[in-house]
């Protein structure tokens, strides 16, 4: 024990007397947590639309003003050039193009149904669906209007229909802040664990300080403890500054309980670092694990849920998400902050969390070679 | 003051990387209390050798005792009762003296009254009183190598391994570096070193030489000056290490 | 000029030598194409949703079994009250509640109206939007059937939808550019400025500068290699983009490639610059990676929509360059537009590429005084 408490000691004065890292350390959580936190949203504040309106009449002007008048649609142009149209297009300065034909108005008033024709940018699918969405929305609710207005009704058909509402809870307004900030911080324990455990080990093979301490009677988990112990806890100091800053600078509820997040951050961690020394026992040099990591850690972040719902991935890949540390954390600490979901609900993500820190601390142990 | 008991016994030790042979079949014995020199070129599989007795390599074939300890099976018990001191300079260089000590005081078990103790000690012993606080970085060439050797005796192992300590030091300073080695001899402690120096050959109680995986000869500087009718350990190595001749006498 | 090429051959065969690099030149832009082409979807497949039907009746049944037939969504649980609503999400194994109100069936029938409430878990805002979007598609045409036959004449105005540059609307038109984009700026920015720094660390640069090699030569002789290797990744991304998404170039493929090598000897000369700031190679790890690839993966539009942002980070984008280069390959690989419509972006690429080459040569200078 006495031993583990000494390579601490070294990892520490090592670290601080780095000037850049010494830094780092306070700086990286600040500057994701109000880098990334504010930047993701996927919400769509407005769309941009270019009308053609062929007709000019007030059944065609009717149509665009509902279309003005709602706060999702911004009419960027109107024209009377499919050209044009296109062109604006092209060059990204509309999304939807809305062409409404002549003699609408007057084929309207007879009952005569009208095509219009609608042009999405589909580049991104996502967002060109939902746009198309909304945009549908608006043209059958002016359907709806007319009917109910009694205009060509016919005779004997009583209008039914099934009224929908919704709420949100745990994020009333969808607030994608709220959402983001549980999986920076464990974006921000990840990278900080993974990174510098990682770096630290390949940097004493690299400059052959290694060497020494394997000559040693060290015991290899003695040697792997002392190089996990100062980073855990470099990243749950890390985790409370990225905490603090969430919470008073965006205003994030926090539900739960911040115990559990700190013992569920731990656990994570543990698996993190593990990993981290298991992989940089294979590296040669801090560029070759640095790109190794790099990639691990955009896979584990792609894969987390973070971005897109677990849940539309195909099935192989939520299978490989089993052994994915991100997934786990990203979702518990969801959970407990905005849900405030509580160690009976979080207990199986825990107790997988804990089976992969073992799994990896037990690797790193076992790939760590005091012989060549 | 070398007694005949054997702390160090190698039989038949064979290491192969592939199809490359490192050490082909070597033999010898170090006695307790002796300066054993490890002489050869470059590549002549001493670094090898020294690391497979130190347990930081395991033997192909063969039987390594090392201290009582079977190398082959059981490095880790090796590493209590030797110190190492790498070609390469391995101690933390983002560390102050002080610190380095206390590691590997702290590594070794050694209490911490004894480490600070020791270290006091030691600064004094070295000269090194105002470079206590220094970081290693700061340090000469030489400092630094007297410093990992102290680094090495520093829990009083029974032997200690020394892998070309004097590279690229001044004379000056090589010279302190010996009468560092024959104190800790002095002291009970068996010293293994290599060296391509051949002076410093001279200074061991007997010398080894490799020449391509093999020991081609072993006995004390003046036996072997002797037995090839030459005034120094260079020409016998010249004259052995010499290309095309047969090199066993 | 021999001399020059033989320390081409020597930079070329440390790169192939070393088996991690190559792994990670052409490994990473395989796995992050799969990746992004197949795991990285926000299509709703089989959501777990719960019903809390307080009418049961059959009308109530005939939706619920259109919520769960249409693909998007698969029943989870089904309520008896209000109160275990809150218990299924917070366990996060059901997305959203479906509550259909008591006597729902009764009140359709001789009110003519009757609501369905959903209760989303907003924690996941994506989500839970898609959810509430989905389902009152479903339930827009459950109206409509209500309605008969006799509404379908009388719904005038009747949309025809065209989607434009992507009719299948595949995910992966969004994310290859993006990769492209990434990928470039990884092998070429990051790997280039710590190989240079690597040698500084090692002082083997001061070997190479007193060789008769200029120094201009040796920073050439070091790019060069990356330079050819990342045109081969260009070139293979684009072959897995189009066999595994049949995602074609649709724009002048010579115009591509010319923009590709524009933007890969900018990228060059940012790691050029890179290393002429960096002291060691954990700086140039941390001034590449927080400077560069953060920036980019965030604020290039590829996954995070840059008009949603906050102001500054809009004009944070503004002067990133992989945003330019993005809009140019989308423009041409996509929507095949040609130069005309990119030489805006083309040139600030190009006063971007010489402004880091320039500085670049500054910084050695000085160094070298």
């Amino acid at each position: 024990m006495k031993v583990i408490l000494y390579l601490i000691r070294k990892e520490f004065l090592q670290i601080f007397r780095d000037r850049f890292l010494g830094k780092a350390i306070f700086a990286v959580p600040v500057v994701q947590m109000l880098l990334l936190v504010p930047a993701v949203t996927f919400e769509i504040r407005h769309v941009n639309l270019c009308v053609i309106d062929r007709d000019m009449t007030p059944a065609s002007r009717e149509l665009t003003g509902q279309l003005e008048g709602s706060s999702f649609f911004r009419i960027t142009r109107k024209t009377f050039s499919e050209e044009e149209a296109r062109t604006m297009m092209h060059r990204n300065r509309c999304d939807l193009i809305l062409q409404i034909p002549e003699g609408f108005g007057r084929n309207i008033a007879r009952g005569i149904p009208v095509p219009v024709q609608v042009g999405v940018n589909a580049i991104n699918a996502s967002n060109a669906q939902l746009s198309w969405g909304y945009l549908n929305g608006v043209i059958q609710t002016y359907n709806l209007n007319r009917l109910k207005k009694g205009a060509g009704m016919p005779a004997g058909v009583q209008l039914q229909q099934v009224s929908l509402s919704n709420r949100y809870w745990y994020n009333e307004m969808l607030n994608y802040r709220h959402y983001m900030m549980p999986g920076v911080l464990g974006i921000l324990v990840l990278a900080i664990g993974f990174i510098l455990a990682g770096l630290n080990l390949v940097k004493e093979k690299e400059s052959g300080t290694i060497e020494q301490i394997n000559v040693t009677p060290v015991k290899k988990y003695q040697f792997i403890l002392g190089k996990m112990t100062p980073f855990l806890l470099i990243g749950l100091v890390d985790l409370a500054i990225g905490l603090t800053i969430g919470i008073f600078t965006f205003g994030v509820p926090f539900q739960g309980s911040i115990l559990l997040l700190f013992l569920s951050s731990a656990v994570f961690l543990v698996g993190v670092l593990g990993l981290a020394l298991f992989m940089s026992t294979f590296a040669r040099t801090q560029q070759q694990f640095m790109f190794t990591g790099f990639f691990f850690i955009i896979v584990f972040v792609l894969m987390s849920g973070i971005f897109t719902p677990l849940e539309s991935m195909p099935l192989w890949a939520q299978k490989i998400d089993l052994v994915n540390p991100m997934a786990y954390i990203m979702r518990i600490n969801r959970m407990i902050m905005l849900k405030g979901s509580g160690f009976h609900d979080l207990r199986n993500d825990l107790l997988a969390l804990v089976l992969i820190a073992t799994a990896f601390t037990t690797l790193a142990v076992w790939r760590y070679r005091k012989t060549a | 003051m070398t007694s005949r008991e054997p702390v160090i016994t190698v039989q038949n030790l064979v290491k192969r990387f592939g199809s490359f042979v490192a050490n082909d079949n070597l033999n010898f014995e170090v006695y307790a209390g002796e300066i054993f020199g490890f002489l050869g070129a470059n590549g002549a599989g001493k670094t090898t050798a020294l690391r497979i007795l130190s347990g930081l390599s395991a033997p192909t074939s063969g039987k390594v005792m090392v201290a009582g300890v079977d190398a082959g099976r059981n490095p880790e018990r090796i590493k209590r009762n030797i110190g190492y001191m790498c070609q390469r300079f391995s101690l933390y260089e983002d560390l102050t003296v002080t610190e380095n000590i206390t590691l590997y005081g702290g590594i070794y078990g050694m209490k911490r009254n004894e480490i600070r103790g020791k270290t006091a000690a030691l600064l004094e012993r070295l000269q090194f009183g105002a470079y206590g606080n220094t970081l290693i970085s700061a340090l000469p060439l030489g400092l630094r190598q007297k410093l990992a050797f102290a680094v090495a005796v520093l829990h009083q192992p029974k032997i200690v391994f020394l892998d070309e300590p004097t590279g690229g030091v001044d004379p000056i300073t090589r010279r302190q570096f010996w009468e560092m080695i024959y104190e800790t001899a002095a002291g009970g402690i068996t010293v293994f070193v290599t060296t391509h120096y051949m002076d410093e050959a001279e200074y061991c109680d007997r010398v080894s030489i490799m020449s391509e995986g093999k020991i081609v000869a072993l006995d004390t500087p003046a036996a072997l000056k002797k037995q090839y009718g030459v005034s120094s350990v260079e020409e016998v190595f010249v004259k052995i290490a010499r290309p095309g001749q047969q090199l066993i006498p | 000029m021999k001399r020059f090429l033989g320390f081409v051959r020597k930079e070329f065969l440390h790169i192939f030598r070393d088996p991690l690099t190559m792994i990670i030149i052409f490994g990473i832009p395989a796995v992050q194409i799969l990746l992004f082409g197949f795991v990285v979807s926000t299509d709703l497949k089989e959501t777990k949703v719960a019903f809390l039907d307080l009418s049961k009746d059959e009308i109530t049944r005939t939706l619920s079994g259109k919520i769960c037939s249409s693909g998007f969504f698969e029943l989870g649980a089904d309520l008896t009250g209000y109160h275990e609503a809150e218990h299924v999400l917070r366990k996060n194994k059901i997305k959203a509640v479906i509550v259909f109100e008591k006597d729902f069936g009764r009140r359709l029938i001789s009110d003519g109206t009757a609501s369905v409430h959903i209760i989303a878990d907003g924690s996941e805002p994506n989500m839970a939007t898609l959810i509430t979007s989905h389902i009152s598609a479903i339930i827009a045409d459950y109206n409509r059937e209500l309605a008969g036959a006799g509404l379908q004449q009388v719904l005038l105005v009747q949309p025809e939808v065209r989607m434009f540059y992507n009719p299948t609307l595949k995910g992966q038109f969004m994310f290859v550019p993006g990769v492209i984009t990434l990928i470039m700026l990884l092998i070429c920015a990051l790997m280039t400025s710590i190989t240079i720094t690597r040698e500084k660390e090692f002082g083997t640069m001061e070997v190479l500068l007193v060789s008769p090699l200029r120094p201009a030569q040796i920073i050439l002789g070091k790019v060069l290699p990356y330079f050819i290797l990342s045109f081969v990744d260009v070139i293979l991304i684009l072959l897995l983009s189009w066999f595994v998404f049949e995602l074609p170039v649709k724009g002048s493929l010579a115009l591509l490639l010319a923009e590709l090598m524009l933007y890969i000897l900018m990228s060059l000369s940012l790691g050029i610059l890179i290393s002429t700031v960096a002291k060691n190679m954990q700086q140039a790890i941390f001034i590449s990676l927080v400077g560069m690839m953060l920036p980019t993966v965030l604020l290039s539009g590829f996954i995070i929509p840059v008009e949603s942002m906050p102001m500054p980070y809009q004009w944070v984008s503004k002067i990133l360059p992989p945003a330019y280069f993005i809009t140019i390959i989308k423009n041409i690989m996509i929507k095949g537009t040609g130069f005309l419509y990119v030489w805006k972006e083309t040139l600030f690429l190009l006063v971007f590429t010489l402004a880091a080459i320039g500085l670049s040569i500054r910084n050695f200078k000085i160094r070298l005084q």
